[in-house]
């Protein structure tokens, strides 16, 4: 058997490992053997590769795997399960740049068929735009650009004509490869894209970028695949391609909007003059809070972003064991939107050792919200705005809700009487039924834990 | 190998993409999501080739650059992935 089979027979096992390691993430007794077995594909792919009679210096890949490798391993050691979705936005970004640089290399391989060119032309492309479009995204979500959408006059114009004009340089591009010039305008477009899309797009819809580029983090390697005529490449990037797609797709149902008014609508700034709420707040201290807890049998805790920025999962779980051990059934309702990233209040609170069978999804909670006696709000606040359900004019209206007002009891925890982030107010905190408790939240629930002890 | 030969593996990759995830259940979305980037560091392979290839040295430079930051996507993103799916427990299994 000749080398070349061999190689494509690894690749077939790679890719089959990869689709099983997906498949096995459906559940999460299965999910880590999953991610092992589609890691040991990844192994298979790049020991074949070296293997191949198409690389003869190893010097330089050697020196790539070892520093690449090194900086990966201390990334995903240190960082804190609070700053996930700033960690994974940044991965994409280096998924997507290395398909830019395979993009580029190679043009000085291929032997110039006006197929491979484009294909070569899109890997860049795409690849480009999830880099920067990556960076924007980790320095919102760290907060050192602004969370809020930037918006400015004329943006729409200013986009449509930068479509236009990276149409135009990828066609010259296509027809004359060989000219640099083109090339370094194709990249330099494709960085400012990244950059022009992610800007006017809110924290709050963090979700929806991110799943968005990481489906654009796979199609930039399927492209690259094409690029270097290389099965597995799209094989792996088409899949990641379509599961960014779907995440996506969850996301915005999940906000009831359109993948493209997500895209262009600057939520927040442009709305925040529609309709706002008056009424009585009825705040409460957490010590009063205590005596409801204690006589509830029934507990529906709601976390939202504002819990991973308290780091108050752990404390949570163990007010959960205090009312378990009281008596009362304690679980939670996550949105698919709560947090920054998609399920990322899931993995904060799987980090405090809180079982995932507790984590309800919102149509398994809404139906049943009635039963509890006291729902607490976390941190949460678009989430679970009746104004969703009840107001038309609001800009958040037909977005599905968890509907913490129905429960008998709600308690709002919240650090002051700012609005959230979308810059809405929420006419929950008017409700008969509901009492505020100001403060942080991590403090706030310490102080009912220490009312439990006493 | 030829172009169309090729767009019909990306086709059935494709779907078998979208049937595979929409399984996925809510509470394993931030695993799945740093799971599928790092395959999406498959790009890795193609960095691998550009970087040893003995082609002209532009080539070789990209492709390391390329091996680098591929790698970091890779080891980085299986490893958070393993590190995260190790804390999901059941209710029997999970502490007290």
């Amino acid at each position: 058997m000749n080398t070349l089979v061999l190689i494509n027979l690894g690749y077939v096992a790679a890719a089959v490992l990869f689709i099983v390691g997906l498949k096995m993430l459906s559940s999460p007794a299965t999910a880590r053997r999953g991610n092992i077995l589609s890691s040991l594909g990844m192994l298979v792919a790049v020991v074949v590769t070296l293997l191949g009679e198409g690389i003869v210096e190893y010097q330089w890949v050697v020196v790539g795997l070892v520093t690449g490798g090194g900086i990966g391993v201390l990334a995903a050691r240190l960082v804190a399960m609070t700053a996930m979705p700033e960690l994974v936005a940044l991965f994409n970004g280096f998924g997507g740049l290395a398909s830019l640089l395979v993009g580029c290399a190679a043009l000085f391989s291929s032997g110039g068929a006006t197929f491979t060119i484009v294909t070569i032309a899109l890997a860049i492309l795409i690849g480009g735009l999830t880099f920067t479009g990556s960076i924007v995204a980790w320095g919102k979500l760290n907060e050192v650009i602004t969370g809020r959408p930037i918006l400015f006059s004329g943006q729409r114009a200013v986009n449509a004509l930068l479509f236009l004009v990276i149409g135009a340089a990828t066609v010259m591009f296509c027809l004359d490869p060989s000219n640099t010039t083109y090339l370094y305008v194709v990249i330099g477009l494709s960085f400012l894209l990244g950059v022009m899309v992610v800007i006017p797009i809110g924290g709050a819809d963090m979700p929806v970028v991110i799943s968005l580029l990481n489906s654009y983090s796979g199609l930039a390697a399927c492209a690259a695949g094409f690029a270097i005529n290389n099965i597995i490449l799209i094989v792996a990037g088409s899949l990641v391609g379509a599961s960014g797609i779907i995440l996506t797709k969850i996301m915005c149902k999940a906000m009831n909007r359109s993948l493209a008014n997500v895209l262009f609508s600057g939520f927040g700034a442009a709305t925040t003059s529609a309709t706002t709420f008056e009424g009585e707040v009825k705040p409460m201290t957490p010590e009063d809070a205590y005596y409801v807890l204690e006589a509830a049998s029934n507990v529906v805790i709601v976390p939202g972003y504002g819990m991973a920025v308290a780091q108050a999962q752990h404390v949570v779980k163990e007010l959960q064991e205090l009312l378990e051990g009281n008596g009362a059934e304690v679980v939670y309702a996550v949105h698919p939107v709560a947090g920054r990233m998609p399920g990322h209040m899931n993995v904060l609170l799987a980090e405090a050792d809180v079982p995932y069978d507790l984590l309800l999804e919102m149509d398994t909670v809404n139906p049943r919200m009635e039963t509890f006696d006291v729902a607490i709000v976390l941190g949460a606040n678009d989430v679970v705005n009746p104004a969703a359900r009840e107001v038309k004019d609001s800009p958040i209206y037909g977005m599905p809700i968890i509907n913490v007002d129905f429960a008998r009891t709600v308690f709002v925890l919240k650090r002051s009487m700012a609005s959230g982030f979308a810059g809405i107010d929420n006419p929950l905190f008017f409700r008969e039924n509901t009492r505020m408790i100001f403060g942080d939240g991590k403090e706030t629930i310490s102080r009912i834990i220490r009312e439990f002890s006493n | 190998m030829d172009a169309v030969f090729l767009t019909f593996i990306l086709m059935l990759a494709v779907l078998l993409g979208f049937e595979l995830i929409s399984k996925v259940p809510a509470t394993l979305h931030t695993p799945l999501m740093s799971g599928s980037n790092a395959i999406s560091g498959i790009t890795l392979v193609g960095a691998v080739t550009s970087a040893g290839s003995g082609g002209v040295e532009m080539a070789t430079l990209l492709g390391t650059f390329a091996v680098v930051f591929a790698t970091i996507n890779v080891i980085g993103g299986y490893l958070v992935t393993n590190r995260m799916l190790g804390m999901f427990k059941k209710k029997e299994s999970a502490g007290k």
